[in-house]
């Protein structure tokens, strides 16, 4: 009966969804628009990099560097020739990424594939170090491709950046992936491979022992997290509309790593209540940066004083609550009304 | 013990750390269906042999055949793959995961379809997994903790997590069972409870036991050999009332205070 329930109340929810973002697309300004897909994006990022390091254990910074990958390449592949032309300035395009061109959703696509095969590579260097080694090894990582991306003019145009890539990614994109991520990595999780994943983020040397090839199923862990990096980096350009080496720094990625561990190390709705409170927030906190009068006092705006206010709400998260909002545990419909109801039924 | 054939053997193995010698020239030959034990005073090289035969050591030299097959140097999933589990002395259970999810995560080694089934939504998947849980389940059953399958793993009483330990080796479906010192920590009463249960799923399952112990009942009562290890040197082997008298095994092991009841 309750499983019954449950499926209902799901499914009400989704269609509210699914409504509310129909109702925003005609009633809601353009800033609000985007701030809303941000959130859809930041919750793909989010998932990913929590698969990789909440559910498998390994501590991999090196997000921003996936997401380069899919954001250029889905830019490359969905560039009008003439817009690549005018864009290129220092350098025309070398010949086959001149003329490429795909539809958007083949670009996501190719985007996500692309930054796997660099994760699948990348892991089997990275993935024999553990703990905070595959740290620094993972953002060094990162950082190289970014480097590289600033350098291979003919591909990448340098610092200069893509220009004017077609917006294509809407709300009904965005969301569509942050679905199809959704519902993957919780199909995953939930399984028994699922399991294993988070048998080797408990115990290594117990999984070994169990008969589970720890670095491959890690390597799957590490690609799989990569794709959907890709996909969010893929959709993120195509909403900016402009993209350059620049925007894929550490702070990116310590963005979405605020995310998951503001969300819970190991649980996907948390990820997604985070991913949705710290992208709203970090919008509506633009106004301390904005110039303040205090009674007769006129404090100049600060950029960056964001941050510092976000750096703040991580650190009380740290203190006070360091399993982060929901901890391992996953939200279910029984949970909420346990909370309402009466206290016994609580667990 | 040489009428029946062995299921696993080691031929002179050898493991040096640097300039120490944690086991040197260690040869046994375990009958199949047998339950046999490994005793020695601490640090002789027991587990360190244990780590040996699962992979988790690379032995310096000699060879560890299993089942006619040289299974020397291979890495521990593809031993336990190969049909050896263990348990470890310290117990090492998932300590997010449920009880039952501790035994399934097990069952993987056996499973068929690859990963990639359970986000594609292909039935057969389901399926599977759905047997995975039953076997799961039964294996429960058989350790006496199917009532708590949902309770966290690390929330069990020390005698059940044990036993839980021994339903996770038992879900990779083994021939070979290695228990380093499954009675650790318990009590007179549920010492005598585990030499029954070893004997029965030794029964049941049709296995083959090298167990690590250091309680001596448990290792005269429910042992039908005895290979003795000190300073990583075998020092003797036998029944155990042959290793009740020996000497050497009295003085090195048991000390004086077996000696005053001999």
């Amino acid at each position: 009966m309750n499983r019954t329930r449950d499926t209902i109340l799901s499914l009400l929810l989704l269609g509210a969804l699914g409504a509310f973002l129909w109702w925003a697309d005609g009633h809601l300004d353009k800033y609000q628009i985007q701030v809303l897909n941000v959130v859809a994006i930041n919750i793909i990022l989010a998932v990913s990099l929590n698969l990789i390091y909440g559910f498998t254990g390994l501590f991999s910074l090196g997000h921003a560097g996936f997401m380069l990958v899919g954001a250029y390449v889905c830019a490359i592949l969905i560039l009008p020739a003439s817009q690549k032309a005018a864009t290129f300035i220092l350098q025309p395009m070398m010949w086959p990424f001149s003329v490429m061109n795909a539809p958007f959703i083949v670009a996501v696509l190719a985007g996500g594939v692309v930054a796997a095969v660099f994760g699948f590579l990348i892991a089997f260097p990275v993935l024999r170090l553990g703990g905070d080694y595959l740290g620094i090894a993972s953002l060094g990582f990162a950082e190289i491709l970014r480097v590289v991306a600033n350098n291979i003019v003919p591909i990448t145009n340098g610092a200069l950046g893509l220009k004017g890539i077609p917006k294509e990614a809407n709300l009904w994109w965005n969301y569509g992936w942050c679905a199809v991520t959704l519902v993957v990595i919780a199909r995953l999780i939930n399984s028994n491979a699922g399991n294993v994943l988070k048998a080797i983020r408990d115990d290594e040397v117990a999984a070994k022992a169990m008969g589970i090839d720890v670095f491959r199923w890690k390597l799957i862990s590490f690609t799989l997290g990569a794709f959907f990096a890709g996909v969010g980096g893929a959709l993120l350009g195509s909403l900016l509309t402009t993209i350059s080496p620049k925007m894929f720094t550490f702070l990116l990625t310590f963005n979405v790593l605020m995310i998951v561990v503001a969300g819970g190390l190991g649980s996907i709705t948390g990820t997604v209540i985070s991913g949705v409170f710290i992208t709203i927030l970090m919008e509506w906190l633009r106004f301390v940066e904005a110039p303040m009068h205090i009674g007769t006092m006129t404090i100049p705006g600060i950029p960056g004083m964001r941050m510092v206010v976000f750096s703040l709400a991580l650190l009380c998260i740290i203190l006070f609550r360091r399993e982060g909002i929901m901890g391992m545990r996953e939200w279910s419909w029984s949970g909420l009304f346990g909370l309402f109801g009466k206290r016994g039924e609580a667990r | 013990m040489t009428e029946r054939v062995s299921v696993l053997e080691t031929k002179n193995l050898v493991m040096r750390f640097g300039g120490l010698t944690a086991v040197n020239d260690f040869s046994i030959s375990v009958p199949e269906g047998s339950i046999v034990g490994l005793i020695g005073p601490n640090g002789a090289g027991k587990t360190t042999a244990f780590n040996m035969i699962t992979g988790f050591y690379r032995p310096t030299e000699g060879q560890v055949i299993f089942q006619g097959q040289d299974i020397t140097g291979l890495p521990p999933h593809e031993v336990c793959r190969a049909g050896i589990a263990r348990t470890f002395q310290n117990i090492r259970l998932f300590g997010n995961e449920s009880v039952l999810q501790n035994v399934m995560i097990a069952c993987q080694v056996r499973q068929k379809l690859p990963w990639w089934h359970a986000p594609l939504f292909l039935p057969g998947y389901f399926r599977e997994e759905k047997e995975i849980r039953e076997k799961s389940l039964a294996l429960l059953d058989a350790v006496n903790l199917r009532s708590h399958a949902d309770e966290r793993a690390p929330s069990l009483p020390y005698g059940a997590q044990r036993r839980l330990e021994i339903a996770r080796a038992l879900a990779t479906e083994p021939k070979f069972l290695l228990l380093d010192e499954p009675a650790a920590g318990m009590n007179p009463q549920e010492s005598i409870e585990l030499m029954d249960f070893i004997r029965s799923i030794r029964q049941r399952f049709n296995l083959t036991i090298l167990l690590i112990e250091h309680d001596m009942k448990v290792v005269m009562g429910v042992c039908q050999y005895i290979w003795v290890l000190d300073y990583g040197v075998r020092i003797a082997e036998g029944t155990p009332e042959d290793i009740r008298s020996n000497p050497k095994v009295i003085e090195a092991y048991l000390g004086e205070e077996a000696l005053e009841h001999a």
